[in-house]
């Protein structure tokens, strides 16, 4: 089963099985993963969906889009990694992917 | 200072030019608080040499219910409608039947009200097309008080000044800050009179805000009330809001807060120069800060900024507080699934902030022509989103008008904003309401609100000035 990983701040992880098609956001949020609040309902609109994604898997998320890029440099504790899980899609190409969540969101 | 405001209009481009750099330069140079005075002389003045009369609060007359109106009469800028008890048929009127509504002849200006939420944010978002320069509130400021503001200020100077003192209420710095507000809680609950009515806006909504601010900005901590009023005044004005506060006196208070401000800032940079520590509040932040730490000598910056956090952290979160008492007493069946289970606080905290929406709305210019909801919309026009209005649309929130702890939605509210503006103090506002709700619940067994409030008179500030309430402690 393909799957994505949600690491905590404090370090404790849970596997999600993985929906194409949604927003990582919105899958999170299916699945009650603490620590993403999605206040906007995913319309890149709010901050509150901040994930840090792993290094190796940059590539394969894709860019930083436009909008995206403003929300994030407002955001305290952005990282390289930084992302806006409701602007990342589900692909199978995902599988595996591991997302750390930031202490807190905006 | 907004010299655009200060200079007639009708100065060729290079004269403007000369005189604006003048005015800039002089501002840099000027003690504040003459530069204020000098600005209020110059609007007496002005209004004597054109024989205009000063702006007066307006004066409250009953409004007609909404059926008896055309949609071409509606107008929502009205600063009685949330204190006459009409804002909720009205703004239900727009949205079914005229969602982007625009009012040609108000008090304020011609203004296009949006109404919907799905169209409010997707304003929100668009700051390239709808601008948040120069001012948000409905009607222009008093002249030559025009303060700058990030809140008014679009990218990227709006994000340069916003990171310079966004670290002042970010979580990790509201962690250390907890059990304070928690003990200050404490200390004003514990002094409530039992079993006789009191005034809860003072007592406590006024008196925990005021405490907070005093701590965010390091101000004298004995002096507090002086920013809960500077707040008012600068919250209130006939112009801007349709409030009660009338020019004289506002200009006369911004002149007290700018020196108190800008002593403050000296102050600070002072015991800085000489080896002390920083602190961890609002002008420390600033002067730590390279595109901040010379915000002293762009005054009109500088006291915007500091009035942004004052009028930003006061009134909205002081009318949250008196809200979650209203509301509780008026669905009774939503206190006792709070008492039943006060897990429910972080929610309920969400919907009370939902169900006030302390500020109504927020205001826009269009920097092109645009169409929205179907209606043309040319640069230059003024904007509308209201926040109160989205937070009742049916189409997003089930049974809007009702208040529900359990809500499974209600932290999708628009009452922050959305996009770039979005509420720099949201953490902060809701820390604040969730420790006084843990606080009340065990040490009360009832607080009953007598009669009913009095509310504000505003087109922006959805508040109370008055509340009376009754308290027995728990046993
Ligand atoms: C329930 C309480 C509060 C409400 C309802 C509220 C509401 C708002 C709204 C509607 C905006 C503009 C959003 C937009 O244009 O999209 C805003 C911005 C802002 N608020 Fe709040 N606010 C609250 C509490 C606070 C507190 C406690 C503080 C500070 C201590 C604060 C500071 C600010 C600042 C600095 C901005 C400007 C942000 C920017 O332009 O980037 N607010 N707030
Ligand atoms: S859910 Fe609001 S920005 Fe992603």
């Amino acid at each position: 089963m393909a799957t994505i990983t949600f690491i905590q701040h404090d370090g404790t992880s849970r596997d999600i099985p993985l929906t194409e098609g949604t927003s990582l956001m919105q899958l999170a949020r299916d699945n009650r993963v603490p620590g993403i609040d999605g206040d906007c309902g995913g319309a890149c609109a709010c901050g509150t969906c901040h994930v840090i994604i792993d290094r190796e898997w940059l590539a394969a998320v894709g860019p930083r889009n436009a909008e995206e890029k403003q929300m994030l440099e407002l955001t305290p504790d952005v990282q390289p990694g930084s992302r806006l899980a409701c602007q990342i899609q589900t692909t199978g190409a995902l599988d595996g992917l591991r997302v750390h969540l930031p202490e807190h969101q905006m | 200072m907004n010299t655009r405001t200060l200079l007639p209009t009708t100065l060729n481009p290079t004269l403007r030019r000369l005189a604006e750099q003048a005015i800039t330069k002089a501002q840099a140079t000027i003690p504040i608080p003459l530069q204020i005075k000098g600005a209020h002389l110059f609007l007496k003045a002005k209004q004597r040499a054109l024989k205009q009369a000063p702006v007066r609060p307006p004066v409250e007359t009953p409004l007609p219910p909404v059926e008896q109106l055309a949609l071409t009469e509606i107008d929502v800028s009205n600063p009685f409608l949330f204190r006459q008890g009409l804002w909720q048929s009205y703004f239900k009127r727009l949205r079914d039947e005229a969602p982007v509504h625009y009012q040609p002849n108000s008090p304020f200006g011609p203004y296009w009200s949006v109404t919907r939420y799905d169209d409010i944010l997707a304003v929100d978002k668009n700051h390239a097309v709808f601008s948040a320069e120069p001012f948000i509130v409905m009607g222009d400021p008093p002249e030559g008080l025009g303060v700058e503001m990030f809140i008014a200020m679009d990218p990227p100077r709006h994000d340069a000044q916003r990171k310079a003192v966004q670290d002042v209420v970010a979580p990790k710095n509201l962690q250390d800050m907890e059990a304070l507000i928690r003990s200050r809680v404490r200390d004003v609950l514990d002094s409530l009179p039992e079993d006789q009515p009191f005034d809860w806006v003072p007592t406590v909504s006024i008196e925990l805000t005021a405490r907070m601010l005093a701590t965010l900005l390091d101000f004298p901590y004995e002096q507090r009330h002086k920013l809960v009023y500077w707040s008012d005044l600068a919250a209130g004005s006939a112009e801007a809001t349709g409030g009660t506060a009338d020019t004289d006196e506002t200009f006369i208070g911004v002149a007290d807060m700018a020196s108190h401000f800008t002593r403050l800032w000296h102050d600070k940079a002072a015991r800085r120069a000489a080896g002390e520590k920083p602190g961890f509040d609002l002008i420390s932040l600033m002067q730590g800060n390279d595109d901040t730490k010379d915000l002293v000598k762009r005054p009109m910056e500088f006291l915007g900024n500091l009035a942004l956090l004052i009028v930003g952290g006061n009134d909205t979160t002081r009318n949250s507080m008196s809200a979650g008492v209203l509301a509780l007493n008026r669905y009774p069946e939503e206190m006792a699934k709070l008492r039943a289970d006060p897990g429910l606080i972080p929610n309920m905290v969400s919907e009370i902030i939902r169900w006030q929406t302390p500020l109504a709305y927020m205001r826009r210019m269009a920097t092109c022509d645009t169409m929205l909801g179907g209606q043309f919309i040319r640069k230059g026009d003024k904007v509308m989103m209201w926040y109160a209005s989205g937070n009742r649309d049916e189409r997003k929130f089930a049974n809007p008008d009702a208040f529900l702890i359990d809500r499974d939605n209600a932290r999708q509210h628009m009452s922050f904003g959305y996009g770039v503006h979005r509420c720099m103090g949201n953490r902060l506002a809701e820390l604040q309401l969730k420790i006084l709700w843990e606080e009340l619940l065990p040490r009360f067994s009832t607080i009953e609100v007598l009669g009913e409030p009095e509310r504000v008179q505003s087109n922006l500030v959805r508040g109370y000035a008055s509340m009376m309430v009754r308290v027995k402690r728990a046993k």
